[in-house]
């Protein structure tokens, strides 16, 4: 097992910069998760780490050791694709082996080694198939069996489970995590799913646009987002943002949002009076009260989840939504009342910094 | 319903036409070099004779250079086949795979090799070979075929490796292969269709060309086939019967290489014309 | 941060030996190629254009000298010459029209599933395989009327007056050759189209139909659009293809009777081949070359202008 150290990594294909300055220290049997949009370089990130894609500028370090110029084959990283990318022509347990074959294995160690792994995925019926002849899971696990079998210093997933349907993705999310608890092993994981990234990661790594936004974990980014981009992007339903001015009276900030509403924060904010600012708060944080407190809000749509439900809701033209698992409010019409919990107010600067809290 | 009827019916129809007119030249051919010469005129319409003989193949075995020219053309078209679908595997694979300066370069070389008259070089290349000792032998018409089939070769082949996933020589590469093992252990053998479309295509080519083997080849020992029937054509050229067994005979390789590969050669212009 | 770089290595710090190796891997896969297209094609090119201001004959030797534009403005006076321009006009013409004509419509055939499609296929393209030469005799056999059925089929039907060898007639002789290769030709663009036609995405038509078009409107407003792109580049690529194709011209019927039928294709391997003046032979090839560039560009040309417009 191995730390992996980036410094100001930087891509560009030709002119046009995929990825620039990324500073990221992984330590030993870490299991670090990569969010953030589509196409703003997670794979590239990935892709890198495992020596398929060039650096071009900055420091890779495996182990305390310099590994920009080692190709992909003398990393001794494992990877899981999307796509799996099994071996058609081989069977099972030759995909699983082939890279214990590779390096020139004795036989007992290469049997013991697939069997073990086999054993751990439930694939013993199967060694002998194709993965033609397999199951989207079996594959899945398959590759996964794959990277096991060679105990590799780190192990990178590429969103290994976005192919497969949601039931057996919670299974699959549960199993890759036992078998971290189990293994140690370093592990770098791609993902779109913000419950596995939570549920997974020791630090999550939100990406926008080529460039790292925060790195904690993940309670780190869901109570304390860096900016407004992670404060977006952490959380489902995404969180609220409504714009306002800073008002500063005898050591209390305020904010006058843009439809002349005061949200009153509770304490100082070291800013300017009068300075543009945007305030946040989660949907689930966002409270239902009784008539007579808070403000009154226009229910606009009523949206059930199962588990609860979001009611989107207008207060002087300002829109913004509500979760809440509290059944009653799927009857809610016409008008409730919300009130904006202090302790659960997000506040940005105007260049979209959080400003903390213990920044008085 | 009658309309759908009538229309299935034109349908098949249509498709029998086609294959009368793709066959029956083929057929004609083995029709004649199975007439005994004494039928021939009389029952020249019929279409099969009232008896049958296989006298005409054994005279062209016998009296001719065919069984020279039959082991010169399988030579040749399995040397160049071969050489070919190698060179072109591994070309077709760097231009699937690699972003390189020079990679439009090569393309726009080999673009230019399938624009211009291949008679143009028949002069040059005999001036080039002769110096060799590569006129009048197997081994100059192998070289100077390879080169002629090569670029459509090797797009053919890019259009089967654009077909396979990156993914997997990536995983290959992750697990501990070079490229080049990648290449081999993963790639290759997903290619098979691709490889035996490319034989096969190149074996037909190679068993067929007949001006620059009519160039570079004079005298029987190393003449290939079709060299020899021409030759044999303008010396026999009343003996239909003899002609016509040897027509088939060279037909049969040809056929046979074809029969096997052909679905293979219509995936692989398929996955070409996709992609462009 | 206090990590210390290796110095020099802004650019990513890749050790020049490795970039090296790096930018060498893909020439590494293609020099056998390279080389061979080089030697055996690019440069006899290049020396066969320089033959074209040369005298070189093959049995003479002292030949060899460059003698300017002497066989160039030869050519500019030879009237066989401008004979087998007009003669490569029709035959090329002729044959890619009849080629893509025939092969469209059997490409639509084979579209439609149906029992027995793969022999039905298999059988249709298998003119393909047979050696362009054999085709050539095989086709020449069929009109002989000694031996062929073809002149006395076109008796009964009233085409011809008399059984006689079309290839032996002035007037007729080209059809020959075309008709050979014709049949040779239809699988080309029959296994290109039916490529093409497969690739277009089958909701299309079900969207179409559910629209109310019929069949022919159908054709015309999806499957020709489509196709169009596969027919420009298959169309320029075998006009160029088939006005070099000497083969079955020299098999068939050796340019006669009275250069009917020679292209100048087949009027270069005969300089070349019989009468082995080399130099003359390469002017003429570098002249066809040039009409055959100025051809390709001029169809890129109106390719874009037309892509440009939509
Ligand atoms: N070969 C390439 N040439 C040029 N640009 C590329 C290349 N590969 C990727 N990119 C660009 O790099 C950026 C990052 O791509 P990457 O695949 O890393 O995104 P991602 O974060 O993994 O997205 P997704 O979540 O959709 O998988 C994208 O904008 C993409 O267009
Ligand atoms: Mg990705």
């Amino acid at each position: 097992m191995a730390s992996i150290e980036l410094h100001s990594v930087g891509k560009s294909y030709g002119d046009h910069p995929v990825l620039e300055g990324v500073d990221l220290n992984i330590d030993d049997g870490e299991f670090i998760v990569l969010v953030g949009p589509s196409g703003c370089g997670k794979s590239t990130l990935l892709r890198m780490i495992a020596g398929l894609e060039d650096i071009t500028s900055g420091t890779l370090a495996i182990d305390g050791q310099r590994v920009n110029d080692l190709k992909p084959k003398d990393r001794d990283i494992a990877m899981v694709f999307q796509s799996y990318a099994l071996y058609p022509h081989m069977s099972v347990a030759e995909n699983m082996s082939y890279s214990l074959r590779l390096r020139r294995k004795s036989k007992e160690v290469i049997d013991a080694a697939v069997g073990s792994a086999s054993q751990k995925l439930g694939l013993d019926p199967y060694l002998a198939r194709r993965p033609k002849a397999l199951s989207g899971g079996q594959r899945q696990r398959v590759a996964m069996g794959r990277a096991i079998v060679r105990k590799p210093k780190a192990f990178l997933f590429d969103e290994p489970l976005s192919n497969l349907d949601a039931r057996l993705r919670e299974q699959m999310r549960a199993e890759i995590k036992r078998m971290h608890a189990e293994l140690g092993a370093t592990s770098v994981y791609v993902t779109h799913d913000q419950i596995e990234a939570m549920t997974l990661a020791s630090r999550i790594v939100a990406m926008n646009a080529g460039s790292v936004q925060q790195i904690g974990s993940p309670l780190e980014l869901y109570d304390r987002p860096a900016n407004l981009f992670v404060a977006g992007f952490i959380g489902s339903p995404g969180m609220n943002f409504l714009e306002g001015r800073l008002s500063q009276s005898n050591g209390v900030s305020e904010i006058v949002l843009s439809n002349g509403i005061q949200v009153s924060l509770g304490r100082h904010v070291a800013r300017a009076d009068g300075e543009m600012v945007t305030l946040g708060i989660r949907p689930e944080h966002v409270v239902a009260a009784s008539s007579g407190t808070g403000v009154e809000a226009q229910v606009e749509l009523v949206e059930p989840t199962g588990l609860g439900v979001i009611l989107h809701l207008v207060v002087h033209g300002e829109s913004f939504k509500l979760f809440s698992t509290d059944r009653m409010l799927m009857q809610a019409q016409g008008a409730i009342h919300v009130t904006l919990p202090q302790s659960r107010l997000h506040v940005f600067d105007k260049d979209g910094v959080r400003i903390s809290e213990d920044d008085v | 319903m009658t309309g759908k009827l009538i229309g299935t019916i034109a349908h098949r129809g249509a498709i029998l036409v086609y294959i009368a007119f793709a066959l029956f030249p083929l057929f004609w051919l083995l029709k004649v070099s199975v007439t005994p010469n004494d039928l021939l005129y009389s029952e020249g319409v019929r279409l099969w004779p009232s008896r049958s003989t296989f006298d005409h193949y054994h005279f062209v075995i016998e009296n001719s250079a065919f069984p020279t020219f039959f082991k010169n053309s399988l030579i040749v078209a399995s040397s160049t086949a071969f050489a070919v679908t190698v060179f072109s595997s591994l070309a077709g694979y760097a231009l699937s795979r690699f972003r390189f300066r020079g990679k439009y370069v090569i393309i726009a070389l080999m673009l230019i090799t399938q624009m211009f008259p291949l008679v143009m070089l028949v002069a040059p290349i005999f001036k080039m070979l002769s110096p060799l000792g590569l006129t009048n032998s197997l081994t100059g018409l192998v070289i100077v075929y390879t080169a002629f089939n090569v670029p459509f070769a090797t797009f053919l082949m890019q259009s089967f490796f654009d077909g396979i996933p990156k993914d997997l020589e990536e995983a290959a590469m992750i697990d501990g292969a070079s490229r080049f093992t990648a290449f081999r252990q993963i790639i290759l053998p997903l290619t098979l269709p691709g490889i035996a479309a490319t034989l096969g295509f190149v074996f037909t080519a190679a068993w067929s060309e007949l001006l620059f083997a009519l160039m570079l080849i004079s005298g029987n020992a190393s003449a290939t086939f079709p060299v020899g029937l021409l030759t044999f054509v303008s010396k026999f050229s009343v003996d239909f019967g003899q002609m016509m067994a040897a027509g088939v005979m060279a037909l049969i390789p040809a056929c046979l290489f074809f029969l096997l590969i052909q679905r293979y050669l219509v995936q692989g212009l398929t996955a070409g014309a996709v992609k462009g | 941060m206090s990590y210390h770089q290796v110095a020099g290595t802004r650019t990513g710090g890749k050790r020049p030996l490795r970039r090296f190796a790096d930018a060498a891997e893909p020439w590494f896969y293609s020099a056998p190629v390279l080389v061979l297209i080089i030697a055996v094609m690019l440069v006899p090119l290049l020396l066969g254009l320089s033959y074209a201001f040369r005298d070189i004959q093959l049995l003479n030797p002292f030949s060899g000298g460059f003698v300017g534009l002497k066989h160039l403005k030869a050519l500019s006076q030879d009237a066989a010459f401008y004979r087998a321009l007009k003669n490569t006009l029709w035959w090329t013409g002729a044959s890619v029209f009849l080629q893509f004509f025939f092969g469209l419509i059997l490409a639509l055939l084979l579209d439609k599933p149906f029992a027995g499609r793969g022999i039905a296929q298999a059988l249709v393209f298998l003119p393909w395989a047979v050696p362009t030469f054999l085709a050539g005799l095989n086709w020449a056999w069929l009109f002989n009327p000694v031996i062929g059925p073809l002149p006395h089929w076109m008796v009964s039907l009233g085409l011809l007056s008399a059984p006689n060898n079309i290839l032996a007639d002035p007037q007729l002789a080209m059809w020959g050759p075309i008709i050979a290769n014709v049949w040779w030709g239809i699988p080309f663009f029959a296994i290109t189209l039916l490529a093409a036609l497969q690739a277009i995405p089958r909701d299309l038509y079900e969207a179409a139909a559910i629209d109310g078009a019929n069949p022919l409107q159908r054709f015309i407003s999806i499957t020709l659009p489509f196709l169009a792109p596969t027919i420009a580049i298959t169309i320029l690529l075998r006009t160029v293809w088939i006005a070099n194709f000497a083969d079955l011209i020299v098999v068939m019927t050796n340019g006669g009777p009275a250069d009917r039928t020679q292209i100048v294709a087949s009027y270069i391997f005969t300089q070349a081949f019989r009468r082995l003046d080399f130099g003359y032979a390469s002017a003429i090839a570098l002249v066809l070359l040039v009409l055959l560039l100025a051809y390709s560009m001029l169809i890129v040309v109106i390719r874009q202008r037309l892509i440009e417009k939509d």
